[in-house]
């Protein structure tokens, strides 16, 4: 007999209803996993309690008729989002202890939809990273092994990979900069979708580059992507930047039929030294369109090359003034000093990592008098440039089709020597963020060594229903079911 | 552009970051580092492209000039370090 745990999100939901098993079982079923998943350290804090709190009021809803969309249905939460009476850290030692007295808007709307928290997930500190090893909680190991090597769930979002992977959260929520959310998802075999810039209220969510992070889920396939971002979505008075449009059915937008669709294949992300296996699987991935009835287009977006160099000049400079917050004074860490300065120097020394360090100096250089012009202005010129690269490839496709990441899973440990390695890894992902457009990873098939591989789809403001319908072509031509061997077990 | 420790030192302190001796030399060799990666951007004549602030265009809403929240200094409070008497307390800042 399976396991409550295999359900998928739209599975655990119609049994639900079917009343086949109730909440209770199912949280149950998923705090054991949780609590027997411990050597993947996906899990900052546990919260089994109110976990069980919650899906007693889920069966009662039920029981009375007036379930929610997401009744009963246990998820994860990334440690970014702001939970009330929950700590959040955003996996940062300046945070201390701090307990918020309010609650995320993306969260609050999922537990108003029936959802019920197991706990809050790791990520990279800040979420400033690409492996889940920045964290203060230390590194997430991705439930895939290769050649008995731990290796990394990918980042920021890699405690909710590895959660949704392990089987921990039947989804899990997430956080998007440069990445976040479809770089961790490829890894681990999961699907993740980053919506439009402005699609998902930020507010509550514990900044890094406010005009690029965006709040999405990660979960095991398209369809449960498509019901956990229609709960996240919505406008939010508490954020400016989130746009007040209608929120679509993403579920009902999943008809299978993609014929007719432009898929256009962006020519400069042929990048060099690629490995011929994501080569290979990009080119499955236009033979998998093209059989569901697409037409592919070649498109150019000449400007790709500069987009990781002016991301990296735009996140630090907004990073550096969001995290100029953290002072030691009204929330988290604090180290004394004999002055305020002294005692600011300290907080700060100790309570941020040193990736979090170095980014906080590269924002504050180029934000600095004599140099904000030379790097801040000409890396915003050339976001335009960017994002006008989309506007002209989108007089002629409809979405882009590239691989999500140049790699499989990585080992643990093993690009520590030079942060700009790790950067690359940003590579496909990081256009759509300074262009605002919604993208997502799905699962497409394994390496020689049997990791899990992603194609990425990026496609027009406001076009996740198209990009759902598009992911979900891929996913059933690639027949993705593959699922790591549960070496991480605790079943004592 | 590399930059050196003086400058390391400088942009440490702006940012309010206390640095050891020991660490400096390594921030400078990393930031060099990024900042050799980033300046690819020089090779682009950018002349007369406007800067991208708001990767989604809108217009942001406007709302009441109104009181929407409030009275929760307790709430504001209850994570602080150190307070006292319904303040934040904070190392004396005048003799």
């Amino acid at each position: 007999m399976s396991s409550l745990i295999d359900l998928t999100l739209a599975e655990s939901r119609d049994g639900l209803q079917k009343k086949a098993f109730s909440s209770h079982e199912l949280t149950q079923a998923h705090i054991q996993n949780m609590e027997n998943s411990r050597a993947l350290n996906a899990v900052v804090l546990e919260t089994p309690e109110q976990a069980l709190k919650m899906a007693q009021l889920s069966d009662d809803k039920i029981a009375k008729g007036k379930a929610g969309p997401l009744e009963g249905i246990p998820i994860g939460v990334k440690d970014l989002f702001c939970t009330k009476g929950v700590r959040t850290t955003a996996c940062s030692n300046i945070l201390g202890e701090f307990t918020p007295t309010y609650e995320s808007t993306v969260t609050s709307q999922l537990w108003q939809a029936g959802a019920v928290m197991l706990g809050k997930l790791n990520n990279d500190e800040f979420a400033m990273g690409s492996s889940n090893e920045t964290s203060r909680f230390g590194p997430v190991i991705n439930p895939w092994k290769s050649d008995g090597m731990d290796l990394v769930p990918g980042g920021s979002s890699g405690g909710s990979s590895a959660a949704v992977a392990a089987q921990i959260g039947v989804g899990a929520t997430a956080t998007d900069t440069g990445g976040s959310i479809r770089q961790p998802a490829a890894f681990t075999g999961c699907v993740g979708l980053k919506p439009t810039y402005g699609r998902c209220s930020r507010w509550g969510i514990v900044a890094f580059a406010s005009s690029l992070d965006q709040a999405g889920p990660i979960a095991r396939n398209v369809q449960d992507t498509a019901i956990m971002l229609q709960h996240m979505a919505g406008h939010d008075a508490k954020d400016t930047t989130s746009i007040d449009t209608p929120v679509p059915d993403y579920e009902s937008a999943l008809t299978g039929d993609i014929r007719g669709l432009r898929v256009g294949i962006p020519r400069e992300y042929r990048v060099d030294g690629m490995p011929s296996e994501i080569e290979a699987l990009w080119q499955q991935g236009i033979e998998w369109m093209k059989s569901a009835g697409a037409e592919i287009v070649d498109v150019s977006l000449p400007h790709t090359k500069y987009a990781l160099p002016a991301y990296y000049i735009i996140a630090p400079a907004e990073a550096s003034s969001n995290l100029a917050r953290y002072d030691g004074l009204r929330y988290g860490a604090r180290v004394e000093g004999n002055s305020l300065d002294e005692m600011y120097e300290a907080t700060r020394a100790a309570g941020f990592g040193d990736e979090v360090k170095r980014r906080i100096m590269i924002g504050t250089y180029v934000l600095s008098a004599g140099y904000y012009d030379a790097y801040y202005v000409k890396a915003l010129q050339v976001r335009r440039l960017i994002a006008n690269d989309f506007h002209e490839a989108y007089k002629k496709c409809d979405v882009l089709l590239s691989p999500t990441t140049p790699s499989a899973a990585f080992p643990v440990g093993s690009n520590h020597d030079d942060p700009l390695t790790m950067y690359l890894n940003d590579v496909f992902t990081v256009t759509a963020n300074l262009a605002g457009l919604p993208a997502i990873s799905v699962p497409a098939g394994l390496d020689a060594k049997g990791l899990p591989l992603g194609l990425q789809l990026i496609g027009p403001a406001f076009e996740e229903q198209l990009l759902l319908r598009a992911a979900q072509a891929i996913e059933t031509a690639a027949e993705f079911n593959a699922q790591p061997t549960t070496w991480w077990l605790n079943n004592e | 552009m590399s930059v050196d420790e003086a400058t390391v030192r400088r942009i440490a302190n702006l940012a309010r970051i206390g640095l050891r001796e020991d660490e400096v030399a390594g921030f400078s060799r990393e930031l060099s580092q990024i900042l050799g990666f980033v300046e690819q951007l020089d090779e682009l004549d950018t002349s007369g492209v406007t800067p991208l602030t708001s990767a989604v265009e809108t217009v942001i809403k406007r709302r009441e000039d109104g009181v929407t929240d409030g009275g929760i200094r307790e709430q504001i409070l209850a994570n602080a370090p150190l307070e006292d008497d319904g303040y934040f307390a904070v190392p004396k800042v005048v003799e």
